[in-house]
Formats: structure tokens, C-alpha cells, sequence
């Protein structure tokens, strides 16, 4: 499986996914007009990586905000991260968010009811 | 129309302004605006975390602007000849940013569009987290967008009620204003 290395925009997050240690970040902004296109390679990538995964998964969430275009594509990634775990393997979804801002910790909290994973919510303080 | 603009402009104009814009609205407009938004306020005693709230309100009204600013082929002038033509305004009020949008819409499209903001406006927080959490889960992408849940999601993270007026224009079509405030002091 290759290595995806996908540069930030002001529109669009820095995005890295090595199936060799099982890591995936997801870090920036996330506003694009067209979110399906850009999360698609991400979400293909999770379903090709999830036939042969690592025993474990460690997936960094660190999005400074993000349009709810991208949301719902979010919720794709975090589709195929339940899958993942539901096939008993460890999965670790830790969901950053700045000293703070609520919404990005309602975001997170949104997510982790809806996909019934657990999330690490990680505070960063400057 | 151009006499007509004004004022639906005069209309949304309040406050010290800090962009405002009438033409196509495209990708770049909206990244452009952004920028100088985020420019203008980087020396400002506004909180991080507010300004962080503006910005992605700010980005959520101008793309649902974006996905509706059709224009009526007939409705197109020398003046505006765009098919993507709108309206905003960003201005700062003394404990308030304010973003009003405007465009164009077919009359028999009202109802439904006042009938979305009512219900919207109707629910209390708790009631807007659970529609918002049940839209993202169950609606169906469009190619359009987040599947309807901008104006759910600004009316949660403003805390703020919509507002909303409709000009007419001739028999068969409405200019379209929404409002949105981002309280900076509670």
C-alpha cells in the first residue's frame, strides 16, 4: 500500500496515512467547496487499508475548523475506522482541539455518539 | 435593477462594515474575503476562539450562498451579467458581527426556504445538536453540499436565531436576505 502525503491549502488540511505504522493525520482546515473530491483518495485508501491493517491504528485528529461540506466526509473516514475496530482490531481515534473552543469539542463529541468509537479528546494549550 | 439593489443594500447595511460585496460568487471570492476578514481582525482584542467561530460561520454562509446564487437567465443585465450573482455584507456591531447574504430566488421557492428557517429557529440548542447529529447521519450527500446542514449548523454554533427577509422583485422572483449574528461579547 503506498504512503499518502497530501500538503495543506488554506482550504484543505494536511492529510498523512503511512500503512506501514498504522498512522493517519488529518491537520488544518477543512473548507473546500468540494469536499467529496478531496476526501475520497482518504476514504478509498481506508477501505484498501483496512483489509490488511496494523494491530493497531492510530488515527490524529487536528482541524482548526472545518465547513459541513467536509462533515459529512468526516464521517465517512470515521465510518471506516468502526468497521475497523469491529474487526477486533485496536483502534485509537485521538481528536485534538484548542484551549477553548467548544465547538471543536462538541464536533468530537458529535462524532464519537455517532460511530460509537471511543475518542481521546486532547486539549492543546499554547 | 441596479436601483433595486441598493436597496435591498441599504436594507442589509448596518454597523461599520468590514466587506462587503456585490458580483459572482465563486471559489476565489470566498477565499479572498477570508483572508482579508482574518487580516483585518489579527490585531483585534476578539478571542481566538470567536474569531475562530466567525470565520467558519463566515465560510458556512458564503458557500450556501455559493450553492444557490443561480441567477435567472432574465434577470441577468448589462450591469450584472453574472449567473452567479450575490450579495453580502460583514460589518461589526458594538457586541456583534453581523453577515447578511442576499440572492435571488424563484417565489415559488419561499415557502420551503421559510419553512427550513422556522423549524430551525423553533429548536432550542439541545433540539439543534440532535437535528444536526440526525442530518449528518441519515441525509443524503448532494453534490451540492453538507446535505442541508449549513444553516443547522450556523444557527448552533452562532446560538443565535436567524433572520430573514424577502424583496420582491417582480411576480415571479425575491431577493433573498439572510442575517446572522456572532455575538464577541456575552
Amino acid at each position: 500500500m503506498e504512503l499518502i502525503n497530501i500538503e495543506g491549502t488554506p482550504k484543505t488540511p494536511t492529510v498523512t496515512m503511512n500503512p506501514e505504522t498504522g498512522v493517519v493525520a488529518i491537520k488544518g482546515r477543512s473548507i473546500p467547496e468540494n469536499s467529496i473530491e478531496f476526501y475520497k483518495p482518504i476514504v478509498d485508501w481506508l477501505e484498501e487499508y483496512a483489509k490488511a491493517p496494523q494491530a493497531k491504528t492510530v488515527v490524529n485528529v487536528q482541524l482548526e475548523y472545518f465547513n459541513t461540506s467536509s462533515s459529512k466526509c468526516i464521517l465517512d473516514v470515521f465510518k471506516k475506522l468502526e468497521v475497523l475496530k469491529k474487526d477486533q482490531n485496536e483502534v485509537v481515534i485521538n481528536w485534538y482541539y484548542e484551549e477553548d473552543d467548544e465547538d471543536m469539542l462538541e464536533a468530537g463529541e458529535d462524532y464519537e455518539s455517532i460511530i460509537k468509537v471511543p475518542f481521546k479528546m486532547i486539549q492543546i494549550v499554547d | 435593477m441596479s436601483k433595486f439593489l441598493d436597496e435591498c443594500f441599504e436594507q442589509m447595511n448596518q454597523g461599520e462594515v468590514v466587506v462587503s460585496y456585490r458580483g459572482s460568487i465563486n471559489a476565489d471570492v470566498i477565499a479572498d474575503t477570508l483572508g482579508l476578514v482574518e487580516a483585518k481582525l489579527e490585531d483585534t482584542e476578539i478571542h481566538n476562539s470567536i474569531k475562530k467561530k466567525l470565520y467558519n460561520v463566515l465560510v458556512e454562509g458564503l458557500q450556501n450562498l455559493y450553492h444557490h446564487v443561480d441567477m435567472p437567465k432574465e434577470l441577468t443585465s448589462q450591469e450584472h451579467p453574472e449567473s452567479n450573482f450575490g450579495v453580502f455584507i460583514i460589518s461589526k456591531l458594538p457586541e456583534t458581527f453581523r453577515i447578511s447574504t442576499g440572492n435571488f430566488v424563484q417565489k415559488n421557492r419561499i415557502d420551503d426556504i421559510k419553512e427550513k428557517i422556522d423549524k430551525i429557529n423553533s429548536l432550542s440548542s439541545e433540539e439543534l445538536k440532535d437535528f444536526y447529529k440526525f442530518v449528518l447521519n441519515n441525509q443524503k450527500f448532494s453534490e451540492k453540499g453538507g446535505g442541508g446542514l449549513g444553516l443547522i449548523d450556523i444557527a448552533r454554533k452562532t446560538g443565535n436565531k436567524l433572520e430573514y427577509n424577502f424583496f420582491r422583485y417582480n411576480d415571479q422572483y425575491y431577493f433573498f436576505n439572510l442575517t446572522v449574528y456572532i455575538n464577541f461579547l456575552k
